[in-house]
């Protein structure tokens, strides 16, 4: 990784990620770890959504049924 | 529902309360004339569809795509989204003003508030996005010949700019509460620049059978020579919709933008647009918005290798053709003949068809869409 910023594992972690991405398609210890934050940060941006308001989507539908969508 | 890219879809429209005001605010400031294509753009900023940009790239963002395909903010992102200008165009213009876009009718569209004027290298950005410096490809020639500032800051629309298509025209918001009142919780997007033919169906139908609904999502905009017009495109896929499709399954809307024929970044591009129209998965298929020769047949599928965290389900296929011994429309995967049995689904060979007047026959093409391109006269972009 280039450009980063340096966070700290316990050494006991490292190792198994260390272990556990000789072969893989990981670089590094670094890509591993970046690569399960944004798995773990996207799976709670999901979560957390509030797509539209009622009024937001009633004045959709009427537009959406005079073109003919609904 | 999927969330869209960054989170949040971006909003940068005045509201309706305010339209008078700003208009009138809008007459008084410095007016700047930008493109169709960059008025497109602001547009699509401005709906959300290039969620989670809310403007035009600032240097940093700028320099962040084009090193690592990402935002600052480690979003992936990898076509940048920029505004040239001239010297001469922004005249006095600093850091900090407010200023009008106009688009090529005179009319104010929309506000800017520059943030950063920054200059550029010409060549690194057409080696960074097209992985080419060769003129001949029309996103980089397209490169070369832009401006020599590039100006940031978030945009705010005043106004929709004229679309002929209005009537096909949805807004990511629009698209979602589609998809949600249809009680679609996958959705597959289909892009595409061409005319469907049969092998385009059987693609769209596969994906399909995965998922509760199918978004057909047309690009509409620039076009290189030779390739189908918009309202070829439209009456062609309205046509096969009519006849072959489960209306309670499928939406046809299209998108306004350029395409790039930036080929790989560019199917990450598409994929992203379409995660902002609610979109859970996405078709990529052959050449996914490539041109000529400049990228191996399937890097457009591979790139997403480097964006496990994209959110979106890329759907990979190979070609479709007519194989002749399996009587059917199969792809490489499937069919266990020899290619002398194989009819292709050539859109070079359909126009050659077209363009002598002889009949596509019905393994390409639907006849229904053949009558629709027989019956527009020049069907082909100039």
């Amino acid at each position: 990784m280039t450009n980063g910023r340096a966070v700290e594992l316990p050494e006991s972690l490292f190792n198994r990620v260390e272990a556990r991405i000789k072969g893989s398609k990981f670089a590094s210890v670094s890509d591993y770890v970046a690569f399960v934050v944004r798995e773990k940060l996207i799976s709670e941006e999901e979560s957390s959504k509030a797509p539209f308001t009622e009024d937001e989507e009633k004045k959709i539908k009427d537009r959406l049924r005079a073109l003919g969508y609904l | 529902m999927i969330s869209p890219h960054g989170g949040k879809l971006v909003d940068r429209t005045v509201p309706f309360e305010k339209r008078d005001q700003t208009v009138h605010e809008a007459a008084k400031l410095t007016q700047v004339e930008i493109s169709q294509d960059l008025a497109r753009d602001v547009e699509n900023i401005a709906c959300g569809a290039f969620s989670p940009l809310n403007g035009f790239l600032c240097q940093t963002d700028y320099e962040s795509v084009l090193r690592i395909n990402r935002l600052r903010n480690d979003q992936v992102w990898t076509i940048p989204i920029l505004l040239d200008a001239s010297k001469e165009e922004l005249n006095g213009v600093k850091e900090g003003d407010r200023i009008t876009l106009v688009d090529n009718t005179r009319l104010p569209f929309a506000l800017l508030d520059i943030e950063q004027i920054y200059t550029y290298n010409r060549k690194e950005l057409a080696e960074q996005v097209y992985r080419t410096t060769d003129q001949a490809h029309p996103g980089v020639a397209k490169t070369f010949a832009m401006k020599d500032f590039l100006v940031g800051g978030k945009v705010t629309l005043i106004d929709s700019l004229f679309d002929e298509f209005r009537r096909y025209r949805l807004k990511p918001l629009e698209t979602r509460v589609l998809f949600n009142e249809k009680g679609w919780r996958t959705v597959v997007g289909f892009q595409t620049r061409n005319i469907p033919h049969i092998g385009h169906e059987y693609v769209q139908k596969t994906a399909l059978t995965f998922v509760d609904g199918l978004f057909i999502n047309p690009v509409i905009g620039k076009k290189k020579k030779g390739d189908f017009k918009d309202e070829v495109i439209l009456d062609a896929y309205s046509t096969l919709l009519d006849n072959y499709y489960l209306k309670d399954r499928t939406v046809l809307a299209i998108l306004r933008t350029a395409m790039r024929y930036a080929g790989p970044k560019e199917a990450i591009f598409h994929a992203i647009i379409r995660k902002n129209f609610g979109c859970t998965h996405f078709v990529v298929g052959r050449d996914h918005a490539g041109v000529g020769n400049y990228y191996p047949p399937y890097a457009a599928q591979q790139i997403f290798d480097e964006f496990p965290d994209l959110g979106i389900v890329p759907l990979f296929f190979t070609a479709f053709f007519y194989c002749q011994k399996c009587d059917s429309v199969v792809n490489e995967k499937i069919c266990p003949h020899e290619a002398q049995y194989r009819i292709d689904f050539s859109g070079t060979k359909l126009r050659g068809k077209l363009s002598t007047g002889e009949a596509p026959p019905r393994e390409l093409i639907r006849p229904e869409v053949a009558d629709v391109l027989k019956k527009h006269k020049d069907p082909f972009v100039e």
